[in-house]
């Protein structure tokens, strides 16, 4: 579907790239889904708020990525004492978690089967919904320990394992459990939510200028992206044009956190490989990028980098001659490890053929990003709806189709190099001018987005202003969400001891997923 | 094996003395030589994620890079509580996370130290207390010392572990 067929209903939507809304009614909810999944539409995410206060309803709302363009597809639910819409995960299987997380946040249902709680584990009573306007956020629950109802698997030899939610090492917390037949695993399945602090709750009581550094910490290693995305729709919505100056060093800054995530996982790869001297090297690499990180933008990790208006320090030229020199270290030591790891056995034997997702799962289920694009589906918002500053930057499509854990590894190697590329693209043409400007407040109930292409993929805000300079609403979006529930296909028929590399090869977010 | 061995023959050796981030702190010999006196072996340190937004994670992670070489200097990561002295606690205590953490905390052997990493796990940080989280590590259990940055840098945590470390030898 393109956008003009929607023509008659469709609204502007402030984001920074092309965007619509589209308000449909029940049928409309489903039919519309229909012809968007039936036109190759991805969906970005889906969210709901209460409106009860001004509109008299529940809204469910889903945004769409097009080919030309984004469209956030909204339904007011009139019925509020059992409220309820058509699931869309028929259509969209990635959509499922998504409708139980608004369920257990807002006590809005769907026809699906699947009713149990995601994002609820027991903390708070199931008759409580905190997302809804009149359940006070800050009040505080003892636990009610709940067993979860995983599925059961039965058959001869099949025994569960179940890992998590303490992991053993310096990871997220979070529980897998395993239907195995000896060591080959039959089936897996997540149980996530963990992390979640009520960010989208808390969200409403930070101010329009402030919301940044709440969207910075929804996932630290994707700060840059979130704080971008939440200050783009900000600006949006109140129709500011940042300095290109600033806009040039939050795409540096944002390159930066790409290549300081890939170049961890190039070396936990090597290392979940049994190659510890891949981790030695790279977590070095990294290292030196991040020591750059504090001479060039103030701070190792940018959590409070991307501003409304702007970005928060100056690069120097001193800052920018040591980045130039770095970038030449980096690319040589990466290519020199690449030939390392391409040309080892062993690494290779571990790589080639794990975890493999095929590209026709991966179409039907909805993968996004990084791990899309290690399974042959081509998408890059930096690609394919650049905003400004990658309207000028060209930057190339990297796409393997192996959809194996070798196929995340070449995708990653290969997005190093076209981000040193795009950083000194960046650097030789850096305007010389302010690197901030001053951002209104905005008018009460105005909605805007802001889509960035993070590392792991296109990662989401969608602001609703409230009165005062307040937020109404702010949801935050991250592409785990699509990718988790594609580790459950890419694990089958493998065997156990592989799961660790499998799962780094995709290296989700937990807190981003848990919200 | 001809490019890795070349590798490591140009690479050399990184590690640098303990980057220093206030006078007290003294060089990563002095910092084995204390874990040694102090518990006769390696300290053993087991990492609890609470909830946090997975940025101290990150740092913690860059202690093991060969500049800190947290292991050279006689620390290490284990996977089980039962054979740790140390836990490590990074986020707010997310309610989701309240029971692991304890049961993390009890299977601890006696004597055991906690600390509490970040803005978040010393008071809550920008999540501080709500439906979904109970705030600081210490409103769940008891924390012995904390190290406040978001994220705090690999040289303020390795400061802290070994300020931990000796003055719980002091009070013994
Ligand atoms: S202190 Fe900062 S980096 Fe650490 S968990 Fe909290 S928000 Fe994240």
């Amino acid at each position: 579907m393109s956008t003009d067929m929607m023509e008659p209903q469709r609204t502007r939507l402030p984001a920074n790239m092309p965007s619509s809304r589209l308000r449909v009614d029940r049928e409309q909810w489903l039919r519309t889904a229909e012809d968007l999944r039936e036109s190759g539409a991805r969906l970005l995410t889906l969210w709901g708020t209460d409106d009860r206060d001004r509109d008299s309803g529940f809204r469910i709302a889903a945004a769409y990525l097009l080919t030309d363009s984004v469209v956030v597809v909204e339904h007011l639910i009139k019925e509020t004492s059992a409220p309820s819409y058509p699931s869309i995960a028929g259509l969209f299987p990635a959509a499922l978690r998504m409708q139980r997380a608004v369920h257990d946040l807002l006590g809005i249902s769907t026809d699906e089967v699947d009713t149990r709680n995601w994002l609820r584990h027991g903390g708070w009573p199931e008759t409580v919904f905190p997302l809804r306007r009149d359940v006070d956020g800050n009040r505080q629950y003892p636990i009610v320990s709940e067993p979860y109802p995983y599925v059961e698997v039965e058959g001869d030899g099949v025994h569960e394992i179940s890992v998590g939610p303490v992991h053993a090492g310096t990871i997220e917390p979070g529980n897998f459990r395993f239907s195995v037949v000896g060591e080959k695993v039959l089936r897996l399945e997540e149980r996530l939510g963990y992390t979640h602090k009520g960010i989208a709750k808390l969200f409403e009581n930070f101010s329009q200028e402030a919301g940044h550094s709440l969207a910075a910490r929804v996932s630290g290693d994707s700060a840059v992206a979130f704080s971008w995305a939440y200050c783009s729709a900000l600006e949006a919505i109140t129709g500011i044009t940042c300095p290109m100056r600033a806009v040039a060093l939050r795409a540096l800054a944002l390159e930066h956190e790409r290549l300081a995530n890939h170049m961890g996982d190039l070396g936990g790869l090597g290392n979940d490989a049994g190659f510890a001297f891949g981790l030695t090297h790279f977590s070095r690499l990294k290292e030196d990028l991040l020591r750059a990180n504090s001479v060039a933008f103030g701070a190792r990790y940018l959590l409070d980098y991307v501003i409304p208006g702007g970005v928060a320090v100056d690069l120097t030229a001193d800052a920018s001659r040591l980045l130039l020199e770095l970038y030449d270290t980096l690319e040589s030591s990466v290519t020199n490890m690449r030939a390392i790891y391409d040309n080892h056995a062993g690494l290779q034997d571990r790589f080639r053929e794990a975890g493999r997702l095929e590209q026709n799962t991966a179409e039907k289920l909805g993968a996004i990003g990084l791990i899309g694009r290690a399974s042959g589906i081509a998408c890059d918002l930096r690609v394919d709806h650049p905003w400004s500053p990658y309207n000028s930057l060209a930057v190339k499509m990297i796409v393997q189709t192996g959809g194996d854990v070798a196929a995340r590894v070449q995708v990653r190697f290969d997005e190093v190099v076209e981000s040193l590329r795009l950083c000194r693209a960046l650097l030789a043409e850096l305007p010389i001018e302010a690197i901030q400007t001053p951002v209104s407040i905005a008018a009460a109930n105005l909605l805007g987005i802001g889509l960035i292409e993070g590392w792991r993929g296109p990662v989401m805000i969608a602001l609703e202003t409230g009165p005062d300079g307040g937020i109404r609403r702010c949801h935050a979006h991250d592409p785990s969400w699509q990718n988790w529930p594609l580790i459950d296909y890419a694990i089958l028929g493998n065997i156990v001891p592989d799961f660790p590399l499998i799962n780094k090869s995709f290296n989700l977010s937990y807190s981003g997923h848990d919200g | 094996m001809f490019n890795t061995l070349s590798r490591m023959l140009h690479t050399g050796l990184l590690t640098e003395p303990l980057p220093v981030p206030n006078e007290a702190i003294p060089a990563l010999e002095t910092l084995q030589k204390d874990v040694l006196g102090i518990l006769g072996r390696a300290l053993c340190i087991r990492h609890v994620d609470a909830g946090s937004c997975n940025g101290c994670e990150l740092e913690i992670q860059a202690l093991t890079n060969p500049y800190y070489n947290l292991e050279g200097a006689g620390i290490k990561f284990v996977a089980s509580p039962r054979h740790a002295d140390l836990l490590l606690v990074t986020g707010p205590v997310s309610v989701n996370m309240e029971e692991a953490l304890k049961r993390t905390y009890d299977a601890m052997p006696d004597p055991k130290l906690v600390i509490a990493l970040g803005d978040c796990g010393a008071c809550g940080g920008v999540f501080a207390k709500s439906y979904a989280s109970r705030g600081s590590v210490a409103s769940v259990i008891p924390v012995n010392n904390t190290i406040a940055g978001c994220p705090p840098s690999p040289a303020a945590i390795l400061g802290c572990i070994l300020q931990t470390v000796r003055s719980s030898a002091v009070e013994a």
